[in-house]
C-alpha cells in the first residue's frame, strides 16, 4: 500500500511497527527467527510427518545408519533417532520457555521492586543474595525429594515432574535478571523524562510501566535469551542425576548424554540433539539481541 | 552443573586428540618404564584398609599390601597364602564339633619392615575388626566368632558360638586381611578411623607396598623386597589411577593402551567391541555370583502411606497387586531375558533363573523354563486372576491398576534394560514408570534419603548382588523375614523386597548347621528355588566381572571370588 505510507519520517507509526522496522534491518535476528521457527515447526509438526514411535524397541534395527525409514539412523535399542529428537525438542523448548517466562517474571519484578522502592531495596537485594548463595545442586534435591510424590500424585508422572522442573529452575534462576533490572532502573528513575512525569502527576504504577519498564527492556531481553539455555542444560543436568523426567522421557540433554559413548558408532544420536541444542540457543541469542537493538529507544533511529 | 555436562564429551574429545599412538610393544625389556605397571580403576580408593570400607575399589587396591589367610582363585577353590596350609575336619584343622578353626602359619613370613609376622599379629587384626565401636566393614565375616587367640607364634585359633560347617569367613579372601599389630596397635576401637597414616599406608606381608597414597585419586606402590617368594613381583613399581568413568576407563586400556588394565567395564557390548577392535588390549571375563535381578516390593510403598511407607509390619501392610502371585509370576514370564542380554551384555552376561548361579555345586537347575517368555501364558494368568484390560490397555481389578515404578541406578545399560522390560510388560497390559537415581544415592544407604534401595519407595527395583567366596550361607540368610529394612534396623534390613516364608526361614536354620556335602547343597538350591518361584526376586542376568588388560601384560588371571589383583605377583610382560 504504497500510497498509505509514503517514505515520510513524520508519518505517524505505532511502537511496534517501529519496531519491526528496526528490527528486520538486523540480518543475524532475522536469520534467527528463520531458525528457531524452523526447529520449532519441525519439533512440533515433524511427528505428523514421520509418524514413528520415540519410546519403540526395534531390536532387530540397533545402530542403524540412516535409511529411508530411519532418516538419522537408530540408537543401540532400536529407537528412531529423528522421533527422539522431535520428541526430546518439544519437552526442552517447553521446560527451556516456561521456566525462563517464570524465571523473567520473578527476577524484573523484584529488581523493578528493590530499584524503584528504596524502602524495599536493602530487603530484596538482600533476598536475592540469599538466594544466590544457596548452592544450586544440594537446593534442587531437596526440592524434588520434598514434592516430587506429592506431584506425582496430583498431576501423573509427567505433568508433575514437567511442573516441577519448571519451577525449580525458575525458582533458582531469577537472581541474575533481578540485579540487573534493578541497576537499570536505579539509572533510568534518575533520568529527567522520570522528573517530567512525576511534575505532572503521573502515579507511580503508570511510571513504571510506561517509562521505566520499555527503558529497561533490553538487559531483560539479554537475560531471556541467556536463560532458555541454562534451562535446557539444567533440565538435562537434572535428569542426569535421576531427578528430572523418567530416563525413556527423551529430552535434548539426555539424548546428547546417553548418545555420548557411541559417538564413534552412530554420530547421529549426538551430532542432531547437540545441533539442536546449539542452534537453538544460538538463534534465540540472536533474537535477543535483535529485539535489544529495536526495542531501545536510543538506538531505534525514527 | 554446566561442566557437568560437558565434561564427558570434551574429555573424550581431547582424549582422542591426544592419545596419539605409540608404540608401547617396542620398549625394550627391562627398562624401568617396562617393569612399571599402570592400572585404572574408575573409582578411585579413598582408603587402604579393607576393614574401614566395604568398597570394592578400596578393599582391591589393599590387597597388593595385605593378605588373608588364604585366597579364593579363580576356579573359587581356596588356596593358602600366609597360611601353611586350608584346615578342614580331615587334618584336624577344624574342630570335631565345628566350633573352632586352627590356622598353621607358613614360617618365614616377613613384614615389608623386616620384621617376621606371627600369630598375634592375626589375633590382633581379629580383635580390631570384631571391636563393636570400629565400625568394621568385614563384620559379616566375622559372624558368630567368639575369639581369635594366638596358640603360640605360628598357630592360631578362631573358637565360634555355634558349630559353624562353614568357619571359612575370617581371613580367607581379600576383605579379611591380617594387619600388623605393631602399627596398628593404637587404632583400635573408636581410633580405628583416626590413624589416618596407618590406613594410608598399612604395612603389608603382600607383594607391593604403598609408597603415595592420595585419597580419591591415585596410589603409588613399589616392589616389596622381602616378599616370600623369590624373583616376584615382577613389576617393580604400580600406580594405581582412580576416576573417570567405565567407558573411558575400558578406552584407555584397549584404544589409547595408556593404562595396562582397567576393572569392572560395564559398557555396551558394540561399544566394547569397538574398542576391543583397536587391537591394543583384551577383554576379560569371569563369571562368580553376580546376578542382575528385580527386586518385587511385597509391602505397600504408597506415598501416602507417610511412615508406613514400604514397611513390612508383620505382613500388615501387603502391596496391592505385586502380593498376588500370578501378578509377580505373569511380571516374570513376560520378560525375554535373551533380549536383555544382548542389548546390553553380550558376552558378559548369560540369562539366569536363579539368584544364585554358582558355584554349580549350589545352582539350582529348577527354574530353567524362565529363559523361554511366554506373553500368551502370562496373559493368561493374568486373566485367570482377574485383571482384566481396562479401555486404556492396563490391566485392572476392583479399581487397582497394574501401573508399576521401576527403579534403578544411573547407567546406560540399566536404562536399556529399564525400556525393554517396559515394552516386554506393556505387552501384558502393565503399565510401567521408569525413574533412574545416581549411584551414589541408590547405593548410599543413607537413613535420611528416600531414594536409597533399602527404602525401597517403588515397585520393582533392580540392581546387581552377589556374595563374597563361594558359600552362600551368610548371602542367603540375609533375606528371612525378620531383616526387613525398616527404622528399627536403620533402613540397614537386608530383605529388600520384604517376602517372608515360614519354610525359608526354617531352611536357613538347617543351612547354618549343616556341613558342606549334597545336604548343603540341597537345602541351598531349595531356599534358591522358594525366592525365585515365590517370584520375591526375578532374576534377570547372570553377570561376569568384566575388566581389560593390555596385550603386554601376561599372567592376569580373571578371578570374581576375590580381588581381582589377587595374583598381581605373577603379572609381567
Amino acid at each position: 500500500m504504497p500510497t498509505e505510507l509514503p517514505d515520510n519520517p513524520r508519518t505517524h507509526r505505532s511502537l511496534w511497527v517501529d519496531v519491526w522496522l528496526t528490527f528486520r534491518q538486523h540480518t543475524g535476528a532475522l536469520i534467527g527467527v528463520g531458525v528457531f521457527s524452523t526447529i520449532v515447526l519441525a519439533v512440533f509438526l515433524g511427528p505428523f510427518v514421520h509418524d514413528v514411535d520415540p519410546q519403540y524397541l526395534d531390536l532387530q534395527a540397533r545402530n542403524q545408519g540412516v535409511s529411508l525409514s530411519h532418516p538419522l539412523g537408530t540408537d543401540n535399542l532400536g529407537r528412531d533417532t529423528l522421533a527422539q529428537v522431535f520428541a526430546g525438542g518439544r519437552i526442552s523448548l517447553a521446560v527451556g520457555f516456561a521456566a525462563m517466562f517464570l524465571s523473567l517474571v520473578l527476577g524484573t519484578a523484584v529488581g523493578t521492586l528493590a530499584g524503584y522502592f528504596r524502602r524495599l531495596d536493602g530487603p530484596l537485594m538482600r533476598f536475592t543474595d540469599l538466594f544466590l548463595a544457596l548452592p544450586l545442586l544440594p537446593l534442587l534435591l531437596v526440592i524434588i525429594m520434598l514434592f516430587r510424590d506429592t506431584l506425582r500424585n496430583a498431576f501423573g508422572p509427567e505433568t508433575g515432574i514437567f511442573l516441577l522442573i519448571v519451577f525449580v529452575i525458575g525458582i533458582t534462576s531469577w537472581m541474575q535478571t533481578a540485579r540487573i533490572v534493578r541497576g537499570e532502573v536505579l539509572a533510568i528513575k534518575e533520568r529527567e523524562f522520570i522528573t517530567a512525569a512525576r511534575s505532572i502527576g503521573t502515579r507511580e504504577r503508570r511510571i513504571v510501566s510506561r517509562h521505566i519498564l520499555p527503558n529497561a527492556l533490553s538487559p531483560i531481553m539479554v537475560s531471556a535469551t541467556l536463560g532458555i539455555a541454562n534451562a535446557i542444560i539444567t533440565e538435562s543436568a537434572l535428569s542426569f542425576l535421576g531427578l528430572g523426567f523418567p530416563p525413556d522421557f527423551p529430552t535434548w540433554g539426555r539424548l546428547l548424554f546417553d548418545g555420548a559413548n557411541f559417538i564413534t558408532i552412530t554420530p547421529a544420536r549426538v551430532l542432531w540433539p547437540g545441533l539442536a541444542i546449539s542452534l537453538t540457543v544460538l538463534s534465540v541469542n540472536y533474537i535477543g539481541d535483535g529485539l535489544r537493538d529495536a526495542l531501545d529507544p536510543r538506538l531505534r533511529d525514527t | 552443573m554446566k561442566l557437568r555436562h560437558s565434561t564427558p564429551l570434551i574429555a573424550m574429545i581431547l582424549f582422542m586428540a591426544a592419545c596419539a599412538p605409540d608404540d608401547a610393544e617396542t620398549v625394550p625389556e627391562d627398562t624401568v618404564e617396562n617393569r612399571h605397571l599402570n592400572i585404572l580403576y574408575w573409582q578411585a580408593a579413598s582408603i587402604v584398609n579393607p576393614y574401614l570400607s566395604g568398597g570394592t575399589k578400596d578393599i582391591e587396591a589393599a590387597s597388593l599390601v595385605v593378605e588373608p589367610l588364604a585366597h579364593y582363585d579363580d576356579n573359587a577353590g581356596m588356596v593358602p597364602i600366609l597360611a601353611a596350609e586350608i584346615p578342614t575336619v580331615e587334618n584336624g584343622g577344624v574342630a570335631e564339633d565345628l566350633r573352632s578353626i586352627t590356622w598353621k602359619l607358613k614360617p618365614g613370613i616377613v613384614w615389608s619392615d623386616g620384621t617376621p609376622l606371627t600369630a598375634h599379629d592375626v589375633a590382633f587384626s581379629g580383635a580390631y575388626c570384631l571391636d563393636e565401636q570400629a565400625g568394621c566393614a568385614a563384620l559379616a565375616s566375622f559372624t558368630d566368632v567368639a575369639a581369635v587367640k594366638a596358640v603360640d607364634d605360628h598357630t592360631v585359633r578362631i573358637t565360634f558360638d555355634v558349630a559353624k560347617p562353614w568357619p571359612y569367613g575370617p581371613f580367607v579372601g581379600s576383605l579379611t586381611p591380617v594387619i600388623q599389630r605393631e602399627q596398628f596397635q593404637d587404632c583400635l576401637g573408636a581410633r580405628a578411623q583416626e590413624c589416618t597414616a596407618q590406613n594410608f599406608g598399612p604395612i603389608g606381608t603382600g607383594p607391593f607396598k604403598v609408597d603415595d597414597f592420595r585419597a580419591n585419586d591415585v596410589i603409588n606402590y613399589s616392589a616389596n623386597e622381602r616378599f616370600r617368594e623369590p624373583g616376584k613381583p615382577w613389576f617393580r613399581t604400580v600406580t594405581l589411577k582412580g576416576g573417570g568413568d567405565a567407558a573411558s576407563a575400558a578406552r584407555a586400556v584397549l584404544e589409547t593402551g595408556e593404562y595396562d588394565y582397567a576393572w569392572n567395564l560395564q559398557v555396551e557390548p558394540e561399544v566394547l567391541a569397538q574398542m576391543v577392535a583397536a587391537g591394543k588390549g583384551q577383554v576379560l571375563m569371569g563369571f562368580g555370583s553376580q546376578v542382575e535381578r528385580l527386586m518385587v516390593n511385597q509391602t505397600n510403598d504408597d506415598s501416602n502411606l507417610g511412615e508406613r511407607r514400604s514397611l513390612y509390619l508383620d505382613g500388615a501392610n501387603p502391596h496391592p497387586f505385586l502380593s498376588d502371585p500370578a501378578v509377580r509370576h505373569a511380571l516374570s514370564l513376560a520378560i525375554d531375558r535373551e533380549v536383555l542380554v544382548e542389548a546390553g551384555y553380550g558376552d558378559a552376561g548369560r540369562p539366569t533363573c536363579n539368584v544364585v548361579p554358582a558355584p554349580s555345586r549350589y545352582a539350582s537347575v529348577a527354574n530353567e523354563a524362565c529363559k523361554t517368555p511366554d506373553p500368551a501364558e502370562a496373559n493368561r494368568i493374568l486373566d485367570e486372576a482377574g485383571w482384566v484390560s481396562g479401555t486404556d490397555g492396563v490391566r485392572a481389578k476392583d479399581g487397582t491398576r497394574l501401573s508399576i515404578l521401576y527403579q534403578t541406578s544411573t547407567n546406560s545399560v540399566r536404562q536399556a534394560t529399564q525400556a525393554l522390560v517396559k515394552q516386554m510388560w506393556d505387552a501384558i497390559g502393565v503399565e510401567t514408570e521408569l525413574r533412574n537415581i545416581d549411584g551414589a544415592v541408590f547405593f548410599g544407604a543413607d537413613p535420611a534419603s528416600p531414594d536409597t534401595f533399602q527404602k525401597f519407595f517403588a515397585d520393582v527395583q533392580m540392581y546387581t548382588n552377589n556374595f563374597q567366596g563361594t558359600d552362600p550361607e551368610v548371602y542367603m540368610a540375609g533375606w528371612v523375614c525378620d531383616q526387613d529394612p525398616g527404622p528399627h534396623n536403620q533402613w540397614l534390613g537386608t530383605n529388600i523386597p520384604r517376602g517372608c516364608s515360614a519354610e525359608y526361614d526354617d531352611l536357613v536354620e538347617q543351612l547354618s548347621t549343616t556341613p558342606p556335602g549334597d545336604d548343603r547343597a540341597r537345602i541351598a538350591k531349595r531356599l534358591n528355588d522358594i525366592i525365585v518361584q515365590n517370584h520375591y526376586m526375578i532374576p534377570l542376568i547372570w553377570r561376569a566381572a568384566v575388566s581389560a588388560r593390555s596385550n603386554s601384560l601376561m599372567g592376569v588371571r580373571m578371578n570374581p571370588w576375590d580381588s581381582e589383583l589377587w595374583n598381581i605377583a605373577d603379572w609381567h610382560r
